[in-house]
């Protein structure tokens, strides 16, 4: 049953969806600033065109699969329960003008987070990815893994119905896309790694992995605040469409998200201190995305004193990830997100039920973790590792030496930088 | 090796729906989801393992 939502609320939740892009927004630019300077144009030209083709799958397919709470859904049975596992909305948006206004919104809501999540495994695979590559993979995440995996969640599926079958909670909860938008967007990100391989010269077969800095910090830093105002956005409208949160509700989640992306800024801040001598302005970035990431999850369940420590957790472990997964586990990771996102988004998933309700709501929670791990990213890399077959995903050798920019779209994105040889220094 | 890991980790996640369906003891019910999550956790730990032992094969 949809609950009824007022004109006011209804006209609030369109204007804050209407702001959450920036969020998508601040993410492509983090993304652009920590690849290189020659695939930069290429870097956001795919970001856009994935974007656009994501929302474009979903329009023509995807969201009859993400079907509504309260829509005509595929079930079978199972142990006496009803298991609903996929939506059967009409295709092309049949019906919407006639939803009513909460199950619109909630559409709404599913094409930015589509567009969100696809993006996401764009920054993995900068510098060796190509752009046709990443757009079919948006199409694959738009056309079937996110609209089932949101209609699970968020469409009234089986894993929103953990409450009412198994006396789980509330069933598993994600006001904000930290699981159809975070932690999918995140192990999409790492099976793209996998398969991809990483960018040349970075892990040689003796010694350490080689260092590629990002190319310009002050679009990394300015993404981070553009971020924060499509989160608030983004995890108040949720609150509302998917917690459905009284609005005496809405501001604490708007706090808790500031207090979380703010906590896990502090904590990054001073362990990169502590190691390096000085604060890494990259690794601080990915800590401040990881407090928003994993507020995603809670801002609208936990009180401040537990978004804090959420928020805390997601900064100690974000750079101490990050340098895990490069210097021991060689993953090529340039943009980070599979730590800040697949990482982040999972621990804001588990702190829900640690910190938002009892016993059950725990065990919801590492459900509905436990089929993101071990039946999404599965699936998610078996899909991609046939794509890879149809549409190669590594640029040739040639073009990475040149950059994606070149080779790609034919120019530069700072056609008047000078780039000069090694020895043109001596 | 890879790929022993991926195929493990579905396995886990059987684990944890029939954790689910077949106790209604809730002790009983979240040791079998956690460790279901374990086998999951273990299966990634084997492709990670093996995404490893190809570093040789990546040119530099």
């Amino acid at each position: 049953m949809t609950p009824i939502l007022s004109d006011s609320s209804f006209v609030l939740t369109l204007a804050l969806l209407l702001l959450a892009p920036m969020a998508i927004a601040g993410v492509a630019l983090i993304n652009t600033g920590l690849g290189r300077s020659r695939s930069a144009a290429q870097s956001l030209l795919g970001s856009v065109a994935i974007l656009a083709v994501a929302v474009l799958v979903f329009a023509l397919a995807g969201a009859a699969l993400t079907g509504t709470p309260s829509g005509a859904a595929w079930n079978f049975q199972l142990a006496g329960k009803n298991w609903n596992w996929a939506g059967a909305a009409p295709l092309l948006l049949g019906g919407l003008g006639a939803a009513p206004p909460l199950a619109q919104l909630a559409t709404l809501f599913e094409f930015l987070a589509v567009a969100f999540a696809a993006i996401l495994p764009w920054g993995s695979g900068a510098d060796r990815w190509r752009l046709p590559a990443g757009c079919a993979v948006g199409a694959v995440l738009a056309a079937l893994v996110f609209p089932l995996t949101a209609h699970w969640i968020w469409g009234g599926g089986w894993l929103a119905q953990l409450g009412v079958n198994f006396g789980l909670g509330a069933g598993f909860l994600d006001g904000g896309g930290a699981a159809t938008v975070h932690t999918l967007g995140g192990l999409s990100a790492l099976a793209v790694v996998w398969i991809a391989g990483p960018r040349k010269g970075k892990f040689p077969k003796e010694g350490l992995a080689t260092a590629m800095p990002g190319h310009n910090a002050v679009y990394v830093l300015f993404g981070c605040l553009v971020a924060l105002v499509g989160w608030l956005a983004w995890n108040v409208a949720g609150a509302v469409i998917w917690l459905h949160a009284a609005p005496s509700a809405l501001v604490g989640t708007a706090i808790n998200t500031i207090l979380m992306a703010s906590a896990a800024l502090a904590a990054t801040y001073t362990i990169t201190q502590v190691r390096f001598g000085k604060p890494d302005a990259s690794l601080c970035a990915n800590g401040w995305l990881a407090g928003l990431v994993a507020s995603s999850a809670c801002a609208g369940l936990v009180t401040p004193g537990a978004a804090l420590l959420v928020g805390l957790v997601a900064g100690i472990g974000t750079p101490l990830l990050v340098e895990l997964m490069e210097l021991a586990l060689s993953i090529d990771d340039p943009s980070g997100a599979i730590t800040v996102h697949a990482a982040g988004g999972l621990w804001g998933l588990l702190a829900v039920g640690l910190f938002a309700g009892g016993p059950g709501q725990l065990v919801a929670q590492l459900v509905g973790i436990a089929t993101l791990l071990g039946l999404v990213f599965p699936v998610t890399y078996l899909l991609f590792w046939a794509l890879n077959r149809l549409v190669p995903f590594r640029v040739d050798v040639d073009g990475e030496r040149i950059g994606m920019d070149l080779h790609e779209l034919g120019g530069g994105a700072y056609p008047e930088f000078v780039i000069h040889r090694d020895d043109s220094y001596r | 090796m890879k790929y022993a890991g991926l195929l493990a980790m579905p396995a886990g996640f059987f684990l944890s729906i029939a954790a689910v369906l077949l106790f209604p003891a809730p002790a009983l019910r979240a040791a079998f989801v956690v460790c279901g999550l374990a086998v999951e956790a273990m299966g990634l730990a084997v492709a990670v393992r093996g995404h490893m032992e190809a570093r040789g094969s990546w040119h530099s």
